[in-house]
């Protein structure tokens, strides 16, 4: 099954988009293989929607080419590129009942009364929301529209399914449980997918694949485990989850290790990204979840670990985990993120951080 | 904390009392009149019969005003939706940094006395006016033609005093729809015709209701344009009151055909308010 996959089912090549003197998108290559969840991840303003768009056809793009299935559709109209489009604001038709919103597409597509009815009625299955033919799109909520919208998109049987920030109209709650149903209906129809987010969280629990964007240039593509762990630059680390930086120079190298003198001389074993020399100035990543703590008068030293010194100066209690945020003697505050245990560490209390150099990531400046 | 019933009517008092004291006293005044008699030498006699009524119905010669003033509303409220409806929705598409500037061009006739720009079209129009003076210049015509005193002049007169009124409603209308209904339309396989025909327009239709009731009832209650660019037959009703008002003296009969013209305006936009909703002629007024 996997052979008959096109890895580029959709191809960016050399993409570029300019808004007068704005770049939107800089020279993108970017190739989405068949029947995979892409996410587009990044800032307002990176550039993503603006890449959604282009593939849509909503906007030209200003040099490259697109492909889909192989077939370049730069000079291809819009309506007929045959894909699925889901918007923030749902924009379902609010004069047309949900049956009509839903068979809208269908219209065009010569298929007879009967068949549309099926195909409606499958697609309002599909979604959970059977029976709500005749009503009309203000009488529905947030989430039951964004549903309807999903139907709408996907009974056209697009070639590639766009969504641009599908979940951000929607409350929390509502937000998980639509993630997850669009997770599976994906899943389910097996259609390409390219989603569109500035939540961290969307990209990581859903994709295949995550590209994250930074003012129109690619930062970083590939697996959300790939892009969680082994951020390749600053940005990215910063953008997924909560990150420490502490910045140094590359001391010595040992076996997989790099030793990185810290700026208050303590030092810190990290595993490099890319290639160091001594004397390099770098900085080391640390997730705020893969740090450990522990009071100073309880502080036993383990060889091969990394120990930070300082004070808890703030914290903020989230039920299951407790974020502390630890002054080091240099001033500078990391942020630890741990699981409550039977007595919370409290404001000023002295404490020590134990971090694994397995979880410290060393990146170039 | 609840909040105290009368306080904004307490607020509202100010122009209540002016609508009171200067709209509904003076209707009431009106319809009061209607119902009075005139004696032969001109004095008005304070009675209830319906001898003015009668007489505006006992021929033709009312009655006719009254229908050829419908269809001259009627042909005014066509062509402005035809010559509306275009630049409105030029305005909805257009992303030219000079938008706000021809908005303001489409305004600009409310700055300028509404009799002057009607009086200007005899300058423009007239036998020795603009048109006919040029082209006679030209050698394309040697003697001027008719384009003052008829119908077509009292449209023209109408037009450009009510096309701003239709643009400015059906505008407001189109910029509430939200473009990525269109952009939904045309990802599911329409052109940029039938994304148009099936979305844009449909969702539009309120402001354009709006603007035709509108221009409806203004070109029903205006008498400039026929007055100054019609003929002897093109009067309308609102000139019909006027030469009673105005002309003979005859108040009770002005009052009468007042009083029907009033009640079929009102019929009508009772009418247009059960199915539309008055609602979006305010809309379209408060977005100036």
């Amino acid at each position: 099954m996997a052979q008959d996959k096109d890895p580029a089912f959709v191809r960016f090549e050399g993409v570029e988009k300019r808004f007068g003197k704005v770049m939107a998108v800089q020279k993108m290559d970017l190739d989405i293989p068949e029947g995979s969840l892409v996410t587009l991840l990044g800032p307002s303003g990176c550039g993503k929607t603006t890449l959604l768009r282009m593939l849509a056809g909503l906007e030209t793009p200003t040099a490259g080419s697109i492909y889909i299935k192989g077939k370049r559709i730069n000079d291809t109209p819009i309506h007929k590129r045959n894909l699925g489009m889901i918007f923030q604001n749902y924009a379902l038709f609010p004069h047309k009942t949900i049956f009509d919103n839903v068979a809208f597409g269908l219209k065009y597509r010569k298929i007879s009364k009967q068949e549309v009815r099926e195909k409606v009625e499958q697609a309002l299955e599909m979604v959970r929301l059977p029976g709500f033919g005749n009503r009309m799109p203000s009488q529905l909520s947030g989430g039951q529209q964004q549903r309807i919208a999903m139907a709408r998109a996907i009974v056209i049987e697009p070639d590639v399914l766009l969504m641009d920030e599908p979940l951000s109209a929607l409350d929390e709650n509502l937000r998980e449980d639509m993630r997850r149903e669009i997770d599976n209906l994906q899943q389910d129809l097996g259609v390409t997918t390219i989603f569109v987010t500035h939540d961290q969280r969307e990209a990581l629990s859903m994709s295949d694949k995550v590209v994250v964007m930074k003012d129109g240039v690619m930062q970083q593509e590939g697996n959300p485990e790939e892009v969680y762990n082994n951020s390749v630059n600053h940005f990215v680390a910063d953008f997924l989850g909560h990150s420490n930086f502490l910045k140094g120079t590359v001391k010595e190298k040992k076996d997989r290790m790099t030793l990185v003198e810290l700026e208050d001389k303590n030092t810190c074993l990290a595993i490099p990204a890319g290639q160091f020399s001594d004397g390099e100035q770098a900085e080391a990543v640390i997730r705020a979840q893969k740090m450990k703590l522990g009071y100073q008068r309880d502080f036993d030293k383990e060889p091969g670990m990394n120990y930070f010194f300082g004070r808890i100066v703030d914290r903020s209690y989230m039920g299951g985990e407790v974020s502390y945020f630890v002054e080091l003697a240099t001033g500078q505050v990391l942020h630890v993120i741990s699981f409550v245990k039977r007595t919370p560490y409290r404001r000023h209390d002295e404490v020590f951080i134990k971090v694994d150099p397995e979880h410290c990531r060393l990146l170039k400046l | 904390m609840k909040e105290k019933w009368w306080k904004p009517w307490l607020l509202l008092s100010p122009s209540l009392t002016a609508v009171f004291l200067l709209l509904v006293v003076p209707v009431c005044f009106v319809v009061v009149y209607s119902f009075w008699l005139r004696s032969p030498v001109g004095q008005d006699i304070p009675a209830f019969q319906f001898g003015n009524y009668a007489k505006f119905f006992a021929d033709f010669f009312y009655p006719s005003i009254l229908i050829s003033t419908i269809r001259v509303a009627l042909e005014t409220v066509f062509l402005c939706l035809l010559m509306g409806y275009i630049p409105a929705y030029f305005f909805y598409k257009t992303e030219s940094p000079f938008k706000p500037a021809l908005m303001i061009l489409v305004m600009l006739p409310f700055w300028i006395s509404f009799i002057i720009r009607t009086l200007s079209w005899v300058n423009i129009l007239g036998d020795s006016g603009l048109i006919n003076h040029m082209l006679i210049k030209l050698g394309l015509i040697s003697e001027p033609f008719a384009m003052l005193y008829n119908e077509g002049a009292v449209i023209m007169g109408l037009l450009q005093y009510l096309l701003p009124f239709m643009i400015l409603n059906i505008y407001v209308s189109l910029d509430g729809i939200d473009k990525s209904l269109v952009e939904a339309a045309k990802s599911l396989g329409s052109t940029e015709w039938q994304a148009f025909r099936e979305v844009t327009l449909p969702l539009s239709l309120p402001g354009v209701s709006a603007g035709c009731l509108l221009v409806f009832v203004l070109t029903c209650g205006t008498y400039l344009p026929p007055m100054i660019l019609g003929g002897p037959g093109n009067e309308m009703i609102a000139n019909l009151i006027f030469k009673r008002v105005i002309g003979t003296l005859d108040w009770p009969f002005g009052s009468a055909i007042s009083s029907i013209l009033l009640l079929l305006l009102v019929m009508i936009v009772y009418t247009y308010n059960r199915y539309m909703g008055i609602s979006q002629i305010f809309k379209a007024l408060s977005k100036e």
